[in-house]
């Protein structure tokens, strides 16, 4: 069993704004092992970002400020570190690949400089090195010419190429964690096969640890070992990759599931999306944030938060209904269409 | 990038040929016309004929005129028939040109520099302080700047010459008046660039990867956030130069500036539009060299993208 | 979790389910684009109060020399060059002249100057991108050609070309200014208009039949205005500037009428024996410029849907 190279406890992340204070990250736990692909799913704002971007102190630190928990990396502790000491971290140690390449490069500097910038102010590697690394590392994420490559400016890349660049970026220190924040989401599906079998082969290569955040759950299925599914800036659902897909205990993830298509989906089964929107954070119900979207809320669900419940070793879920006195329920019960005569 | 070089010349080339072509048929419009004037002296009036042309046709006239400017010769004063454009330009425009250079270099160095500490200290006392400086600065229109920094800097307290320009101490007041607005503006402009590149994701990229606040903040935001500045440059240094004419009137300074309003204010026409013919083209000039410049300086215009 | 612990019974956990209303409920009223925009300029206290000031030195403009007993030409060699006194508040010029009823007759000038040409400008510049945008082609490429070589030339010659033409005056002055001042919102507006009519709205009325000018005042113009008002805002101390720069230099409003910019040539002049000369005039140029600067910020911030719901 490998080893947990993350362990984060009782994550609280707060922003102040004009409006009040946004809890963004309200009470998340999880840890990352060696090796391991560790998905994290859920919509836009439910604080998955918030929360990757917390472990490399990313997050603008006023206005933002940890409200509680602990993030600790090969056992030191992330959330007191100044600024000095986090360099340290960052890039060599804990990589991160940001969602849009189309604004995530430089517009004025060339791409080998970029990658070289990992190396600036660390001792004990010459220039020559430097961009001999560079150089390795285009060849590697798969980038062709990449003598050429290195001299150019980001805009004379396609979308495709610019990703790969961010994975050079991300990989050339060597780092034991990549935190990939929605890879693929702005590319077409053809590149992002591509890109996924990269960060797979990757982790075969270099035991590199991945926490991969994304909305599809098709990305999930074909690359996770572990899932964790977010709502509401708290963890609803977390488990091995089999047990979050066929043991589905969170009425949010069962709504996740049965709103897409899958091979095994059959002709007369509805598709069912889940009505309403996300919560205000700057006014959290005081109950499970997903009840007023659930169609299996109860009272209790509306008054308070509900209890982790751990099913299994890997599997836990925050749902009322695990408790005793729920009733049975099948969360993945869908409705047959009425077929049309 | 060389379509982009090719098409600025061609650009400014037709604006200059346009400006000259309106300056001379504005002579022609003009009530009465100054060349009309039975007051001219008869030196005058040979002179202007020798260049004009008067009797020949409207098209030889044109023809001739152009030729003139091509040869480099903007014509002659109706007030002061012996003058001509190009001897008062040869004396005077090292003036000019001294004055803006100094107010530009002033204004660009110091505006950049207060927008920086600007943005980088949003929200706080410093912020605020360099935030009054441009609003003020923007407020004030640059003869009213130059009158009271004389007033006060050079008569009430006595602390600097206010008239001519006979050495450096000389240029301290004219450049200051003269650059105030602009530095200003600068100011402003590469504050709200800078607030708004530190949103760009680049930066959160940069910060990823472990290098140091200094750089993050050298390298990858002001380096960005300069672009609007320059973009800014082709008009602010246009203005800068139009504003010589107050100024340069207000400290006695013998530039281009004090003799074009003299010009104006004595109704010297064929002065006026000699001097403008210049005046303009100059400046177009000086506008193409700045596009261009911005050409070099932006890669994504000096490598055309895919 | 420490909160207030709730009891946990068996009676609720019967299932009742979704809640949407309680989550759609609306906690602000909704306000359409003009009353949100005019909520949030009433919140920015620089752009309120530069509203007002604004208003108040029109009123004075238009009332204080109508009530005064000076004629805005009545010379006094009694009085001449005195600052600040009972009888005359803003003191007197060289030549005797109440510099309170010249302040604001010079007002009425530099403010209807600024505004006139400031929204002939916007209004030219506004029809002409909108045809430019839309329609493209030959009289987009001519106007844009146009516009380049106008852009070109620095604006202030091109002011003092017509300005030697048509001599000095009110109405020559605005001529000139509006001559070089359309450009700017033409390629503002073309550059929208282009932007605008791609997207679905346009088409959906285009394929309803409505002509062009419907299409263009009615669906594209609305969704500018609050950028063409911003635009407008500061437009206009740009056009107070010109206005006396070129006073000042001689070619704009010529004495005894009065405006801004002459006063403040007339200050400059008499700076050593009566600076009241000078500061009067520059005082209310630069508040009146920085309250419009302020004011252009403000509905800049208001109109800007971004910042909807930041509050």
């Amino acid at each position: 069993m490998a080893k947990n190279i993350l362990e984060i406890k009782n994550l609280e992340f707060s922003f102040h704004t004009y409006g009040g204070v946004v809890k963004s990250v309200r009470d998340v736990s999880f840890n990352v092992r060696e090796g391991e692909i560790l998905g994290i799913v859920g919509e836009s704002g439910c604080g998955k970002s918030v929360t990757s971007q917390c472990i490399l102190r990313l997050n603008p630190e006023p206005p933002g400020f940890f409200e509680g928990g602990s993030i600790k990396y090969k056992g030191e502790e992330i959330t007191t570190k100044s600024d000095r000491e986090m360099r340290k971290i960052r890039g060599v140690e804990i990589g991160f690949i940001f969602q849009d390449p189309m604004t995530s490069l430089n517009p004025t500097m060339t791409i080998g400089k970029q990658i070289e910038e990992i190396f600036v102010g660390r001792g004990g590697i010459s220039k020559k090195e430097i961009k001999e690394r560079a150089l390795e590392i285009l060849k590697l994420v798969g980038i062709n010419e990449p003598e050429r490559r290195y001299k150019q400016y980001p805009h004379e890349l396609s979308g495709g190429m610019k990703q790969r660049v961010m994975i050079a970026i991300a990989l050339v220190g060597k780092p034991s964690i990549i935190i990939a924040d929605e890879p693929t989401t702005s590319l077409d599906v053809t590149i992002e096969a591509q890109i996924l079998d990269l960060l797979k082969e990757l982790r075969e290569k270099m035991n590199t640890s991945i926490i991969l955040i994304t909305h599809d759950l098709g990305v999930i299925a074909k690359m996770c070992d572990r899932v964790l599914v977010m709502y509401g800036g708290k963890v609803a659902e977390k488990g091995t990759v089999e047990e979050i897909f066929y043991e589905t205990a969170h009425p949010y993830t069962a709504g996740l599931i049965k709103s897409i298509a899958t091979l095994d989906t059959s002709k007369d089964q509805k598709l069912v999306p889940i009505d309403g929107t996300p919560p205000d954070l700057f006014a959290p119900p005081k109950g499970c944030p997903f009840a007023a979207r659930c169609e299996f809320a109860m009272e209790i669900c509306y008054e308070a938060q509900p209890e982790n419940y751990q099913l299994t070793k890997e599997h836990m879920c925050a749902c009322w209904l695990q408790h005793e006195y729920a009733p049975k329920v099948d969360i993945m019960r869908r409705e047959t269409k009425e077929v049309q005569q | 990038m060389t379509k982009y070089i090719l098409k600025r010349i061609g650009i400014s080339l037709v604006t200059v040929f346009v400006l000259v072509s309106v300056v001379f048929f504005l002579a022609r419009l003009m009530p009465g016309g100054p060349f009309n004037d039975p007051k001219l002296s008869a030196t005058a009036r040979e002179n202007l004929n020798a260049y004009y042309g008067f009797d020949k046709p409207v098209l030889e006239q044109y023809l001739q005129y152009l030729n003139n400017l091509i040869h480099g010769n903007f014509g002659f004063s109706t007030k002061y028939p012996s003058r001509t454009v190009n001897s008062l330009l040869s004396g005077a425009f090292p003036y000019s040109a001294d004055l803006g250079i100094r107010a530009l270099c002033l204004a660009v160095s110091f505006g950049l520099v207060f927008g920086i500490i600007s943005a980088l200290n949003r929200g706080n006392k410093l912020d605020l302080f360099f935030v009054i400086i441009a609003v003020i600065g923007t407020s004030v229109p640059d003869f009213i700047m130059g009158a009271l920094l004389q007033h006060f800097f050079g008569v009430k307290w006595g602390l600097l010459p206010i008239a001519e320009y006979k050495g450096f101490k000389y240029t301290i007041l004219p450049s200051i008046g003269l650059g105030f607005y602009t530095m200003a503006s600068v100011s402003r402009i590469m504050r709200a660039s800078m607030l708004e590149v530190v949103q760009q994701d680049y930066i959160k990229t940069a910060r990823s990867k472990g290098i140091s606040k200094f750089r993050v903040t050298w390298k990858h935001q002001i380096r960005n956030a300069i672009m609007p500045v320059v973009t800014m440059m082709g008009p602010t240094v246009a203005a800068v130069l139009t504003g010589t004419f107050v100024i340069e009137s207000l400290f006695a300074i013998p530039g281009m500036g004090k003799y074009y309003v003299e010009s104006v204010q004595n109704n010297d026409y064929s002065l006026i539009l000699g001097m403008t013919a210049f005046y303009g083209a100059f400046l177009v000039f000086c506008n193409m060299i700045v596009d261009i410049l911005y050409g070099v300086i932006d890669p994504r215009i000096r490598i055309a993208g895919k | 979790m420490s909160e207030n612990r709730v009891e946990i019974t068996k009676d609720k956990f019967r299932i009742v389910g979704k809640n949407l209303e309680k989550m759609e409920s609306i906690t602000r009223p909704s306000l359409t684009f003009w009353q949100e925009a005019w909520r949030r300029i009433r919140g920015n206290r620089a752009a309120f109060i530069s509203l007002i000031l604004l208003i108040v030195y029109g009123l004075l403009a238009i009332f204080a020399p109508m009530f005064s007993k000076y004629g805005f030409d009545q010379q006094d060699a009694y009085a001449m060059s005195q600052s600040f006194s009972a009888a005359h508040w803003m003191g007197t010029d060289s030549l005797g002249r109440d510099l309170w009823v010249r302040v604001w007759m010079g007002a009425r000038v530099s403010l209807t100057i600024g505004l006139l040409a400031a929204v002939l400008n916007t209004v030219i510049g506004t029809v002409l991108g909108g045809f430019c945008g839309y329609y493209g082609g030959k009289l987009d490429m001519i106007v844009m050609r146009i516009i380049d070589v106008i852009y070109g030339i620095p604006s202030l010659i091109v002011c003092i070309l017509v300005m030697v033409v048509l001599g000095s005056g009110v109405q020559s002055l605005i001529i000139a200014m509006v001559i070089v001042g359309w450009t700017g919102t033409c390629r503002f507006t073309r550059g929208e208009v282009y932007r605008l009519k791609e997207q679905e709205f346009v088409l959906a009325a285009r394929v309803m039949g409505e002509p062009v000018f419907t299409i263009i005042m009615r669906e594209i113009v609305p969704n500018i205005m609050g950028l063409l008002i911003t635009n407008l805002a500061m437009a206009i101390p740009s056009a107070i500037f010109q206005e006396a720069f070129l006073s000042y230099i001689g070619l704009g409003i010529s004495p005894p009428q009065a405006s801004w910019g002459v006063l403040a040539k007339e200050g400059t002049r008499m700076l050593k024996v009566a600076p009241h000369m000078l500061y009067v005039p520059a005082f209310f140029i630069c508040t009146t410029v920085l309250a419009l600067n302020q004011l252009g910020n403000g509905l800049r911030d208001a109109f800007d849907p971004r910042l909807r719901g930041t509050e």
